[in-house]
């Protein structure tokens, strides 16, 4: 299991807060200069993995090291080499952008001049010159959540964690966002991300870990996990309980499986068009009608019937 | 998984200092001029008012009585709202802390940082009450310099008291238990306005374990060269205090952060 290449490798790891398994014994490995993404509902543990990488919480049992340092052993070694962008906002209101960066810079004992100069490379990467001295509480949502990974990066970390990096940003800075991270990669950084957006871990991650309940079900890259997991593409419904039911029974035999939710009714197929023609000419006033490529989304409802976003 | 928590590194700890203090330096000006009104108004209040009815007290001047112990009593109130208040909206609020602890810094270091910040602070107001004291003419001698580094020591003492109320509670609404039921009977029982020696013997013995009382003791003797062993287990006493606080507070603080 073990591999002297992986950047973080954990065995076991397990945390359990009274009596809620919040991380019920998993394993893992990421690879340097990868994306290495946790995908899954909020409450499924990513956060608590996370909190545990970067040593602000300790883990109940297993092991788990980070650049070959134990997190249980040598916290400041390891949070050293790592930068955190936390889910919610934690920069310093009563600073500017240049001071939130020189603030931050100390705790990893850099020099005034190696700090300065490290800013302002920071904030013309993140585009915030113009904010340079503003406070903070004047910058919009997707420029706070720039800043937050520049203040990241100021010690040049190899391990960058993301903490659900776009969750209440609107689409435009979302994709900012993204384009940065693919930028870090390019740079050799290894990114950790957690997210319940399945467009999110598709478009960033090489290699993604889904959670469910404090476990890992299933691991691969996005693209694999579609292929391995569920059939090609999707036939969704939406209309009347009985309307579905009537579907359902008709084309049972011509798909691979199917999802029966609250709402929709979910008919997976190696291909759409003749599925979707064939119910097309049963002539059932169903609400709306539509097939699409099979999703993580549909990864993940299969392994856990559950939907990601609930 | 129980692993010792990584030892306090004072290094660490100054960068909190310094965070702390980058903030206060941007507001120094509005911030400190309070510190120089109130012992004016102290003064001209109980020193004038009150001591038109009460000239002498253990044959000194009462405003010369009460003045070495309000100093005192300012560096308490300075400190511990510092550690008090201030700690906790930036480890509950403003997640200041989560940012923090993040980087190489650990929570002991933080909690040792914030004490040291508690006693800058304590300082700040000591320093401005004394110069308002010197302004008045009080304290003018060689002595007085054995206060400068009390007034540190002594805002670390109440600095460690503070952040161990903050390490235990979880609602900022019970600090005013703190201020109104524990600061408040010390600064009226802790022998700044009359002598102990009036008050009942066991209200005497309490006052001993207290720490204002010694505080304000070693105050009134630097302040009017009284030089006696006394003074020496007062000074005693806030050190033994102040470290084991800084012991227990440093872990309760990992407890409260660590989890």
């Amino acid at each position: 299991m073990a591999n002297a290449s992986s950047i973080i490798q954990a065995q076991g790891l397990t945390k359990i807060y009274g009596k809620l398994k919040a991380v019920a014994g998993i394993d893992f490995q990421i690879e340097p200069g990868t994306c290495y993404g946790f995908l899954g509902p909020n409450g499924a543990g990513k956060t608590t993995v996370m909190r545990m990488i970067y040593c602000v919480t300790p883990l109940t049992s297993g092991t788990l090291t980070v650049n070959g340092l134990n997190v249980i052993e040598n916290m400041s070694g390891v949070k050293r080499g790592i930068g955190v962008v936390t889910q919610d906002d934690s920069l310093d209101y009563d600073l500017n952008v240049l001071n939130n960066l020189l603030v931050y810079a100390r705790y990893y004992d850099l020099s005034r001049a190696q700090a300065v100069r490290r800013a302002d490379e920071l904030i013309e990467f993140f585009q915030l010159s113009e904010k340079r001295m503003e406070n903070v509480r004047t910058l919009s949502g997707g420029m706070k959540r720039r800043l937050q990974i520049a203040r990241a990066l100021i010690n040049k970390p190899s391990i960058l964690i993301l903490d659900e990096p776009s969750t209440g940003l609107d689409p435009q800075a979302r994709h900012h966002v993204w384009a940065k991270c693919h930028e870090l990669i390019e740079q050799g950084v290894t990114l950790l991300l957690t997210t319940h957006y399945m467009d999110e871990a598709e478009q960033l991650c090489d290699q993604l870990a889904v959670m469910d309940r404090g476990h890992i079900v299933t691991e691969g890259s996005p693209w694999d996990l579609i292929k391995s997991e569920v059939s090609p593409s999707v036939v969704e419904i939406r209309g009347e309980a009985n309307q579905r039911q009537i579907i359902l029974e008709a084309v049972q035999d011509r798909i691979d499986f199917h999802e029966a939710l609250s709402d929709r009714l979910l008919l997976y197929t190696p291909d759409a068009n003749p599925l979707h023609a064939h119910i097309q000419a049963m002539e059932i006033p169903v609400k709306t009608l539509l097939s699409r490529r099979s999703s993580l989304e549909d990864v993940f409802l299969k392994l856990t019937g559950r939907e990601l976003i609930d | 998984m129980k692993a010792r928590a990584p030892r306090v590194r004072v290094l660490a700890a100054l960068r909190v200092w310094q965070r702390n203090a980058t903030v206060y330096k941007r507001t120094w000006k509005l911030n400190i001029l309070p510190n120089f009104f109130e012992p004016f108004l102290y003064l001209l209040g109980m020193g004038l008012g009150l001591g038109a009815y009460i000239t002498e007290m253990e044959g000194i001047p009462y405003i010369e009585f009460i003045a070495p112990g309000l100093l005192i009593s300012s560096i308490m109130w300075g400190a511990t709202l510092e550690t008090t208040y201030n700690v906790f909206v930036k480890m509950n609020f403003d997640r200041i802390y989560d940012g923090i602890l993040s980087t190489p810094v650990n929570p002991k270091d933080l909690a040792l940082g914030e004490l040291f910040w508690g006693a800058t602070r304590g300082s700040i107001y000591g320093g401005a009450f004394l110069s308002i004291l010197f302004v008045f003419g009080m304290g003018l001698h060689w002595g007085i310099l054995l206060i400068f580094p009390l007034l540190f020591i002594i805002g670390f003492m109440f600095a460690t008291i503070g952040l161990i109320f903050t390490s235990m509670i979880k609602e900022i609404e019970l600090f005013n238990y703190f201020f109104t039921l524990f600061l408040t009977p010390l600064f009226l029982f802790s022998g700044i306005f009359f002598p102990m020696s009036q008050l009942p013997e066991t209200v005497q013995i309490i006052a001993w374990f207290t720490p204002l009382y010694h505080g304000v003791e070693l105050s009134r003797g630097i302040f009017n060269q009284i030089w006696s062993i006394h003074l020496m287990w007062h000074f005693l006493w806030m050190i033994v205090v102040t470290y084991l606080n800084t012991y227990l507070v440093l872990k309760a603080i990992h407890r409260r952060l660590y989890t």
